[in-house]
């Protein structure tokens, strides 16, 4: 990921503050009609035609598009093979299919999220993102200490809902619906129909809470004085703002995640080195098999340290059904983290990472490393070191390699060769029964002439160039540890005169790491909050009613409820209600107490306010 | 330490009990749907009156009835729309003698179940998930649990015929083509996260496996219904399925609790990736169809707070994310090679 891609996403958030939100389900704001019918006068201008265009993409309908696009354009990548996994895989595959290998290739089919049109899909996917839920944070933390609605004139007609009779007065009621409420930490809103006594509705309780209730009254509750009888007087009360607050949460920690790894691409560096026991490297760019840093980062930038490998230990089941399998992997390392600092011993494991200064070495692979020592024509010694074989398998650790003597004379030598970590003679062939070094054992394929060095193309060191070599007439022979042929024409001996193992170590330094961590632990927060924690309203409305007696009606509304479980909390809290009300009525109620419903699968509402 | 062969066949064992006592469990279930109590005929057309709670101490009766059965049912909130407590109550019956003979079934195969998976860790002295084999063993586990605290919470019995069919298959697959006979890990999985990452895995993906076995009823049990409203008919063993609403919102609950455990199953993951590969996420193909899957239960659920997406859309949804869910379980091990290969199957 690259910068350009970062300020992608930023760039339309920051104009988006003109644009509304359009297409958000929920609690989205409506237009106001000025704007509306602006809008149809000139829809053709560019202002408008940008307008439409950002309310297209923010609307959750692209979003959802958008999101199943990412999904769709990823299966390529887990079906074909990738460059950034298995590049040796994506060459097979463009040599065996000639026709259809290029033209994937060119379609960025081997780089899928690498692509430009990966990108394409998410930017403008994490720029949706942005332009739903960043105007939906900002309207949150404006609303943050808005009073809820107010009550319906029936409130016993909502989802929940339930009315009953009593012996005590509206304000008394009231007082007692303010308290019990208050202490169930509902942001709470008070009004009443006629005017006096509102003052005295609220009560020692709830002061604090209902303190702008007064000025609400006129306001909110004005188009529903008519009507309604002197001594009525409404609450409503709501609870669970926690759950917008999640929901967005989550999302921007989405955004977050995004901005982590680009940092991470942006600084970070990976790279990879074939390190055999006894020997050690720099992290320098000019150590590495392969050294892929990201777009900002400089040799210089490099973590100055140095590691040496001892010894490397794999070890495998002896015996049953899983026998070869193996079973542990360490490699003991010496490393310094600065030129002159003190040496420190490391047992490096597969999951056990050694960090240096925020860089960490992984050990991914492991092979053998047979030591040759080549005498040529003259007598002189040629050659003697450990040349790496790749493991051809896995299970068993047969490996072959290709072993180049340049300074071979009269003429350079070659030889294919074949290691067999424990060599057993199965039906006159040789092959290997198990992948610890128990018998090890070479053979040769030798070639003397021109390795073609000099000629100027790169060679693969795992790949012979035969073209202007001659293979000697030798049959090839198994060589045990200390074992050695004789080369014919007098081309010189080679002797098989041991083995090491060597190790495939990464090193990688991501600055994005932690961020990303940080990010995901938010969203998963957020997630919770936004499942477990529901929106919820319950209004109360008291009138005078016949023979002295107050009507209740107390009605719930659970904005969004996937965790459910409103249906129990409303009976529960219209049954306190009731109760807080029978006991100040202080005589035998005629009233039953509320049944306690079956939990079923309850839910009286849809999760509407997603973005 | 070497494998205790006595427990890990104590585990084979176990295991092939759970399977039996399953299997006859499933038996029970279908002989609920064939021959158990029949569904009072009242609600399939006409909704109860009332809430209980409204019932209870009120002096006065609700307005409700069709009037208000129009405004909040289908035409207002699709199939998501409002459940009152009598279709509650239709659901909510209480057990019949089959559903006390499958139930108790159910419970003594989870405990088979359980046993079988503690026996095998012992066995091996290790997480019991290491390979195909015992990952199978543990999201059929995963998906008799969840069911079973539905069913007791919920009283969802009727989930329980379909839940036990993918189970007894998984298990039945495990005893056959997957099986891998006990033993240490490879050196990959020597992390303590495998007992995090794993876990929350398996517990997920037993969760969206109820959650699809739920959608699939919700689908034939809203066919049902349109055929009733079409006056097609429509009748047979369809009758005895619950409202389409009750099970696309049994289904939608069931994928809002797995969800988060699936995203801290991939989160997890990606720390452990980080400690062992070098990278926190690099399209792995495990890691693609872990992302995809995510992908499509984010899709979802966002489809169903999306006006024109709900009902059948997201029901189909979500099955396409469950059969994404599938592919990564089964299709990665077996067909893509990947880093995640621990799957034991050759």
């Amino acid at each position: 990921m690259t910068d350009t891609r970062m300020t992608g996403v930023a760039e339309p958030t920051g104009s988006g503050g003109v644009a509304a939100v359009g297409g958000m389900p929920g609690d989205a704001p409506p237009e106001s009609p000025d704007q509306a019918a602006a809008q149809v006068a000139k829809p053709f201008g560019i202002l408008g035609w940008l307008r439409w265009c950002w309310r297209q993409l923010t609307a959750m309908r692209t979003a959802l598009v958008l999101l199943f696009l990412l999904a769709l354009a990823s299966v390529p990548g887990s079906v074909l093979p990738q460059n950034g996994t298995d590049p040796a895989s994506v060459q097979q595959y463009i040599s065996q299919h000639p026709f259809l290998g290029p033209l994937l290739n060119r379609l960025s089919l081997f780089d899928v999220f690498a692509a430009p049109w990966f990108a394409a899909i998410y930017l403008l996917l994490f720029a949706s993102l942005a332009g739903c839920v960043l105007p939906r944070a900002f309207r949150l933390a404006v609303s943050a200490r808005a009073k809820p609605p107010a009550a319906p004139r029936h409130p016993a007609r909502l989802p929940f809902g339930v009315s009953y009779q009593t012996a005590l007065r509206p304000a008394e009621v009231m007082a007692a619906a303010t308290t019990l409420l208050a202490r169930k930490k509902f942001r709470l809103r008070l009004g009443d129909t006629t005017g006096d006594g509102s003052g005295d509705v609220a009560g020692g309780a709830a002061g604090d809470v209902a303190g702008g209730a007064a000025g609400d009254v006129a306001g909110g509750a004005a188009g529903d004085v008519a009507g309604e009888a002197p001594g009525s007087a409404w609450l409503a009360a709501e609870k669970g703002y926690l759950r917008e607050a999640g929901n967005l949460l989550f999302h921007i920690a989405l955004l977050a995640l995004l901005a982590a790894v680009g940092l991470g691409a942006l600084f970070g560096y990976k790279a990879d080195i074939l390190l055999t026991e006894g020997n050690g490297f720099a992290n320098t760019v000019a150590s590495y098999d392969q050294y892929h840093p990201g777009r900002a980062v400089a040799p210089g930038d490099l973590q100055p340290f140095t590691l040496w490998l001892d010894t490397f230990r794999a070890s495998y089941v002896q015996s049953g059904p899983l026998r070869g399998d193996p079973s542990s992997f360490s490699a003991f390392v010496r490393y310094q983290a600065e030129p002159g600092g003190p040496i420190q011993r490391y047992n490096l494991r597969v999951n056990q990472p050694l960090n240096v200064d925020g860089a960490k070495v992984y050990l991914i692979g492991h092979g053998y490393a047979p030591v040759f020592r080549v005498v040529d024509g003259r007598g002189h010694v040629a050659l003697q070191q450990a040349v790496p074989f790749l493991p051809a398998s896995t299970t068993d650790f047969t490996s072959e390699g290709v072993i180049k003597v340049p300074d071979a004379r009269p003429r350079q030598l070659g030889f294919v060769g074949v290691f067999l970590p424990t060599a057993v003679s199965v039906g006159g062939r040789l092959e290997s029964a198990f992948p610890a070094p128990l018998r090890p054992a070479v053979s040769l394929v030798s070639y003397a002439g021109n390795l073609g060095l000099d000629s100027g193309a790169p060679q693969s060191v795992y790949q012979l160039d035969t073209a202007a070599m001659r293979r000697l007439p030798i049959a090839p022979r198994p060589l045990l540890a200390g074992q050695s042929m004789k080369l014919p024409n007098g081309s010189g001996s080679v002797t098989f005169t041991g083995y090491r193992q060597w190790t495939s170590l990464q090193v990688t330094y991501d600055p994005g790491r932690f961020p990303a961590l940080v990010s995901a632990v938010v969203a998963i927060a957020g997630l919770l909050l936004s499942f477990l924690i529901r929106r919820r309203r319950l209004f109360v409305r008291v009138r005078p009613g016949g023979e002295g007696l107050t009507e209740v009606e107390v009605g719930g509304l659970a904005r969004s409820d996937v965790a459910g479980g409103f249906e129990e909390e409303f009976a529960a809290l219209s049954a306190a209600l009731r109760a807080a009300h029978d006991a100040r009525e202080g005589e035998a109620g005629e009233s039953t107490a509320p049944n306690e419903p079956a939990p079923a699968l309850p839910s009286a509402t849809e999760d509407e306010d997603r973005t | 330490m070497p494998v205790n062969i006595g427990m890990a066949r104590l585990s084979d064992h176990f295991l092939l009990v759970t399977v039996v006592i399953y299997s006859l469990a499933m038996l029970a279930y279908a002989g609920e749907l064939a021959y158990g109590r029949r569904r009072a005929k009242a609600t399939a057309t006409q909704r109860e009156p009332a809430l209980a709670v409204a019932a209870v101490g009120s002096a006065r009766s609700r307005p409700d009835g069709p009037g208000r059965a129009l405004r909040d049912g289908p035409g207002r909130a699709g199939p998501g729309g409002t459940v009152r407590e009598g279709q509650a109550a239709e659901i909510a019956r209480p057990a019949g003698p089959w559903i006390r003979a499958a139930l108790a079934l159910t419970a003594a195969g989870l405990a088979t179940h359980g046993l079988g998976i503690v026996t095998r860790g012992l066995a091996a002295h290790r997480v019991p998930w290491g390979n195909m084999y015992e990952f199978v063993t543990a999201i059929t586990c995963g998906a008799v649990m969840v069911f079973l605290a539905l069913a007791l919470r919920y009283r969802a019995y009727f989930l329980g015929l379909f839940v036990m069919i993918p189970v007894v298959l998984g298990l039945g697959l495990c005893a056959t083509v997957l099986y891998t006979a006990a033993g240490p890990l490879m050196p990959a999985l020597h992390s303590y996260w495998i007992a995090i990452h794993v876990t929350a895995a398996a517990v997920s993906s037993g969760i969206f496996i109820v959650a699809a076995t739920a959608t699939v009823m919700y689908l034939f049990a809203d066919r049902h219904a349109r055929q009733v409203v079409a006056g097609a008919g429509g009748g047979g063993i369809m009758r005895r399925l619950p409202k389409p609403e009750v099970l696309d919102r049994l289904a939608y609950r069931t994928v809002v609790f797995g969800f988060p455990i699936w995203t801290f199953a991939i989160i997890a993951g990606a720390i452990w990736a980080d400690q062992a590969w070098g990278r926190y996420w690099g399209w792995d193909p495990k890691e693609t169809w872990a992302f995809i899957t995510w992908v499509a239960y984010a899709g979802f659920l966002h489809a169903r707070a999306t006006a024109g997406w709900r009902g059948r859309k997201a029901a189909y949804i979500q099955l396409a994310a469950f059969g994404c869910l599938m592919f990564n379980l089964v299709g990665v091990n077996i067909w893509v090679a990947g880093l995640h290969s621990y799957a034991g199957v050759s």
